[in-house]
């Protein structure tokens, strides 16, 4: 079989865009269950919510789509944050089936309350003007917006890295990772810490619905579409390992968009195939540490 | 307080100095288990005591649940007067707690400083990296290194010393001497002798009778969950005998 290099190439960099939005999902998922230990169910939900919140930003009171970008994280966060409060709270210290099982239906119940009032045909969500319009990339014409969602992206992934490898806050995210027991009994406020964490994860999430809205519609159930594909890549990169999910995340995007190339059937079915193997051979995956 | 009158190498004695840490019939209960059955003693400012006794004791409890780690007790535990029954563990800390675990607890994701630099500090009076530096020379050829690359004495040197540039001025010291060659063991007594010149109020378990013997101002010998014998350091030569009956040696 002979495979021009532009669709080579074309697909490639379709499948980097793809692996953007695993990679900032998988990189909340991997911080809240570090830190938490709770594997979120929730966390489709919580990026469908950030699409809806510039969705509705935008019908309701005319905000556009640069505001959005900040504001829906910063409102979908605090959501989350007021969650983790009043309800996550009161399961610490209980097996993790609860976390699961409670964000599960917390999923449930808010892609339910946007189907009732939003109906499941999709929203759309224009480009905005600046960033209509495509890009020449030689190989290829790339849609401009497309080219924005990588480096927003990786703009984000690479400043949420730096946060918890380089800062005071992330010292304690990882110290509280290995035994928040001990890092509460040297005097750091785990509480407050394991609640801002689930804010960030929520607002990383929220943060990748945005910039999806443009691109697929919006609609309630885009988040169950991609969480699947978003633990499968947790799992991958290893449980906790925030470096490994950014990594694997992009990675995964790749192969799906080169499995597409050479076999376009397995597309769907290619991560899951990778994780088999990599679950065999790496059990704690490819970043995460045996213990 | 007279405590500020004695010069710093002078011991301070049993009786002289405030009450800091008050423990009343405390019970702690792990799951099923009752592990502390009414445990009672105080620790005086700038007094070093040592909890001896065998492994199941409830030494290791009675620090803990001192911590604020253990979820289940009942009793009475004041802190500088102040009642810490079901306070939150940072809190706890906050009040000029340093508490040094027996597994050490070194972070393997953070480097040597950044295990260094975690506790937020307590108190104005923590020592300065360059002071940590200066009893710790190790730490500081060390410190990029991450936390679990170090060697046994500089993982115990480390947790020391990050509960020290905290200002925490009572130390609770699990085993510290614990699995260490003697000539680290020697070191750490130095360092222990050196902190409570400094003023520091220790309490420190240990298993190593030899270690603590010479540091320690006051000695509880505990035994299934009791604190069945309190003796000062002027006792320890008349009682040789039934200390070891205690320690089974």
């Amino acid at each position: 079989m002979i495979i021009s290099t532009q669709v080579l190439l074309g697909q490639l960099t379709i499948g980097l865009v793809n692996g953007c939005f695993y990679a900032l999902l998988s990189l909340g998922l991997a911080i809240i269950f570090g830190l938490l230990n709770i594997i979120n169910f929730a966390h489709g939900a919580l990026y469908m919510l950030g699409a809806f919140a510039a969705y509705l930003a935008l019908q309701l009171f005319g905000i556009n789509y640069w505001y959005a970008l900040f504001l829906a994280p910063l409102v979908v966060g605090c959501f989350a944050i007021l969650i983790e409060r009043f309800f996550l709270r009161r399961l610490e210290g209980l097996d993790h089936l609860y976390g699961l099982l409670f964000t599960f239906g917390l999923a449930i119940a808010l892609e339910g309350i946007f189907r009732d009032r939003f109906g499941s045909a999709g929203l759309s969500y224009a480009v905005p003007a600046q960033l209509r319009g495509l890009l020449d990339l030689g190989f290829m014409r790339l849609p401009t917006y497309r080219a924005w969602v990588v480096v927003a992206s990786l703009f984000v992934c690479v400043s949420v890295w730096f946060l918890l490898e380089r800062t005071r806050y992330g010292s304690y995210l990882r110290a509280g990772t290995e035994n928040p027991r001990l890092v509460q009994s040297l005097g750091i406020n785990v509480p407050l810490l394991v609640t801002l964490t689930y804010g960030l994860g929520a607002g990383l999430a929220a943060f990748a619905g945005v910039l999806a809205a443009p691109i697929y519609q919006v609609h309630p159930l885009m988040g169950s579409n991609i969480l699947i594909v978003t633990f499968a890549v947790v799992v991958i990169g290893g449980l906790g390992s925030t470096g490994g999910a950014i990594i694997t995340g992009l990675a995964l995007g790749v192969i799906e968009g080169l499995t597409k190339v050479f076999y376009p059937e397995a597309s769907s079915t290619a991560v899951f195939i990778i994780m088999a193997i990599v679950l065999l051979i790496r059990p704690a995956g490819l970043f995460g540490q045996e213990s | 307080m007279n405590a500020h009158v004695s010069p710093p190498s002078q011991r301070p004695g049993p009786d002289t100095g405030n009450v800091v840490i008050r423990v009343r019939d405390l019970h702690a209960y792990y799951g099923e288990s009752h592990i502390l059955h009414g445990v009672s003693f105080d620790v005086r400012e700038r007094e070093v005591v040592s909890l001896l006794g065998r492994n199941g004791g409830g030494r290791t409890t009675t620090i803990r649940a001192i911590m604020g780690l253990v979820d289940r007790v009942k009793g009475s535990i004041e802190i500088k007067g102040k009642q810490t029954i079901g306070m939150k563990p940072f809190r706890i800390a906050r009040l000029g707690l340093g508490y040094c675990p027996e597994e050490r607890g070194i972070f393997s994701s953070l480097s040597c400083e950044e295990n260094l630099l975690l506790p937020p500090r307590v108190s104005d009076q923590g020592m300065s990296l360059e002071q940590i530096y200066d009893i710790f020379p190790n730490l500081k050829t060390r410190r990029n290194a991450p936390g679990t690359k170090l060697s046994g004495g500089e993982q115990q040197m480390l947790a020391i010393a990050r509960i020290l540039r905290t200002g925490a001025k009572i130390l609770l010291l699990d085993e510290i001497s614990e699995g260490l060659a003697p000539t680290i063991v020697d070191s750490l007594a130095e360092t222990i002798t050196k902190l409570r010149s400094l003023g520091y109020t220790i309490v420190m378990i240990e298993q190593n009778f030899e270690f603590a013997a010479p540091l320690a101002d006051r000695f509880l010998v505990m035994e299934r969950g009791r604190v069945v014998l309190e003796l000062d350091q002027s006792e320890l030569a008349e009682k040789t005998e039934l200390i070891n009956h205690y320690l089974g040696v």
